[in-house]
């Protein structure tokens, strides 16, 4: 997000000869963007042709050009439906890795743990060293009915029913709490660890309670790591589609699903490609919507 | 990631596969001829091969495929490279209405005699009247049911409230509408009134516990007593049952399976034609099948005397049937049209099915 390039460059000699600035900077830049330049902006920009085929332009097969892909929503009333579903369990997942996150950062960051702080923070990130599959199926382990969880809940109260929730969307958005949680802790403990201890000190010896200092200071201060988190986390939760389709089993039908199917079963690369820059389009619109709040608040 | 039949008898094949890396090469070998296919889909399978250059002098390599599309896209961009390709029957019209594929000489293939007559000539094998596959192995989608249950006896069942939260689906488009269409007594790979299986398959609904995509998925979901009834593989249900000792049976209801035939075609720009069809002829031999059924697990032979050959007390056997062959619809080619139709069907049902 704040990938400026720098804007000077020390001009490096070569052969006894000052080069101009610009050929450093322009040596030092290319490989970066040179790399950005095929993996990314390549691929999409073929999608993005795709998008407007009419169908799949793989074999001999006559491919015309057309709008129809982006109708959609309209030829099939039941993608908002999905996009609706899509969405709450973006926002769900991002509120409540905001929450604890935050709150995980503020405890890692202020405690005092001193050198133990380092484990609880590898702790945290653990769930990133391990495979995504791996994740969630020891996840369908736990929540499924008769699993783990039951086995541990029946333990204390024999009387109790199933609580297992596999194959529902809070069983999607759990899976992806668990995944993403640490971009949150990450982002908000470096945001959080770089607010000066005296600024704290001034507001506890002026009288302001706990409540004050986090909802006027800590908070504040901490919304870059926020912001940032919450941005890394909402993009690609809004397309998971695995999570959704391991953990919500029938529920598990969301914008990232569809895509999916449309590249895999449907064999319809156009239809994906169509949705991805639909959804694409939505969460660019999201966050220019939102960019001026995040701005003043950010500071970037 | 999804396991296919195909991925898991790849899994299956993966170590007879590595044992024959290690093998010593032959040094000399009169004809060499290139197979293309899926990995560890029977052909290259090292005992078989090392029999067969024995017999015959010819020695096998393989090319491999992920998709069927690369298969086809490799048959058009490497002509003259391969001498056998693995074709499923659905994609023989596309195949050799490209001209990628040559019409199938049985005079070549003595074994082809015990070929079962509708797998044979089926219309899928056909082109412009000509033969172009040789018909290899088959299996069915049908219903998988849990021992101890009341066997079905029709795809109504799904629909039954007595299964009530117990029925899992296949998450497949051409499957799901081919089970509407059955159900509702219309051609599976035509069906005319796509609003008669949309009706079917949304009174599922109650009864829908989950769609599964993977064998694997589908074994630890059954061993969790998830689901009783459920669309299910042939070969998969005799793998649950026979590996994983799990409560499974294969039952066929009165409608009709939903199968898939698998062809060996020889392209027609086949370095040496005769040689392929020496290969074909002993891929489709009953003591061939033989041990690979029995040893390594295969899917069942489209010759009648190979699936004879296995003893009696073989659940291949058992559950494939030969009047199976006469009472299934076999997956034809679908217009691209009508796969879309069918694909968009698919999603709307999921969704519906979401919304519960």
């Amino acid at each position: 997000m704040s990938a400026g390039p720098a804007t000077t460059a020390p001009a490096l000699k070569m052969g006894g000869r000052r080069l101009p600035p610009w050929v450093a900077t322009t040596a030092l830049l290319l490989p970066a963007y040179g790399w950005l330049l095929i993996a990314i902006f390549l691929p999409l920009g073929a999608m993005f042709l795709f998008s407007f085929m009419t169908a799949t332009p793989i074999g001999n097969k006559e491919i015309g050009y057309t709008l129809d892909q982006y109708k959609i929503f309209f030829t099939q009333p039941y993608m908002w439906q999905v996009a609706s579903w899509t969405f709450q369990i973006a926002f769900a997942t991002t509120l409540i890795c905001a929450l604890a996150g935050f709150l995980a950062a503020l405890a890692l960051a202020r405690s005092g743990l001193g050198r133990s702080q380092w484990i609880f923070l590898i702790l945290i990130l653990l769930p990133f060293w391990t495979n995504g599959l791996v994740r969630i199926f020891s996840w369908t382990m736990v929540i499924r009915e008769g699993g783990f969880l039951d086995a541990v809940v029946q333990f204390v109260l024999p009387e109790a029913g199933s609580v297992g929730f596999l194959y529902s969307r809070p069983a999607i958005v759990l899976g992806l709490v668990h995944g993403y949680l640490p971009y949150m802790v990450l982002t908000c403990y470096i945001a959080i660890s770089t607010i000066d201890d005296a600024i704290v000190e001034a507001a506890e010896s002026l009288g302001a309670r706990w409540w004050t200092v986090l909802g006027r200071i800590l908070i504040p201060m901490a919304a870059p790591g926020l912001i940032a988190g919450s941005v890394l986390i909402f993009v690609p939760v809004v397309g998971a589609f695995m999570e959704p389709r391991i953990l919500g089993g029938p529920q598990g039908v969301t914008l990232g699903t569809v895509i999916e199917d449309s590249f895999t079963q449907g064999f319809n690369w156009p239809q994906g490609a169509a949705l991805s820059f639909m959804l694409l389009a939505v969460v660019l619109a999201i966050f220019a919507t939102f960019s001026g709040v995040l701005r003043r608040n950010a500071q970037w | 990631m999804k396991l296919s039949r195909r991925n898991t008898l790849q899994l299956m094949g993966g170590t007879a596969l590595a044992a024959s890396m290690l093998g010593p090469r032959r040094a000399f070998a009169a004809t060499k001829i290139t197979v293309l296919n899926w990995q560890g889909y029977g052909t290259d399978e090292k005992w078989a091969l090392e029999a067969f250059t024995a017999a015959t002098g010819i020695e096998v390599v393989h090319d491999y495929f992920n998709s069927e599309a690369e298969m086809i896209t490799k048959l058009a961009t490497n002509p003259g490279a391969y001498d056998v390709v693995l074709i499923n029957s659905a994609r023989i019209e596309q195949a050799a209405g490209q001209g990628l594929i040559q019409p199938v000489d049985f005079a070549k293939i003595p074994n082809s005699a015990g070929l079962a007559p509708k797998l044979k000539d089926h219309d899928n094998m056909q082109y412009e009247g000509e033969t172009f596959g040789c018909a290899w192995v088959w299996g069915m989608n049908g219903l998988g049911v849990r021992d101890g249950k009341t066997d079905p006896d029709s795809y109504a069942a799904l629909a039954d409230p007595a299964w009530v939260g117990k029925v899992a689906l296949f998450d497949d488009a051409v499957t799901a509408v081919g089970l509407g269409a059955l159900a509702t007594g219309q051609d599976m790979n035509d069906p005319k009134d796509l609003e008669a299986v949309k009706t079917f398959l949304q009174s599922i609904r109650p009864n829908l516990h989950n769609l599964w995509t993977s064998e694997d998925q589908w074994n630890k979901a059954f061993a969790a007593n998830e689901f009783d009834l459920s669309i299910a593989w042939s070969g998969g249900v005799v793998r649950s049952f026979r590996n994983g000792g799990l409560p499974v049976h294969f039952v066929v209801p009165k409608e009709g399976a939903i199968g898939w035939l698998d062809g060996l075609a020889v392209p027609s720009t086949a370095p040496d034609v005769d040689a392929a069809y020496a290969f074909i002829n002993y891929m489709i031999d009953p003591d061939f099948y033989f041990r690979w059924a029995t040893e390594v697990g295969a899917p069942a032979s489209a010759n009648v005397d190979a699936m004879a050959k296995l003893p009696e007390d073989d659940l291949m056997k058992q559950v494939h049937k030969p009047d199976y062959i006469d009472t299934m619809s076999i997956m034809a080619a679908l217009p691209d049209a009508r796969r879309d139709a069918f694909n968009a069907l698919w999603q709307e049902m999921k969704a519906y099915y979401a919304a519960k």
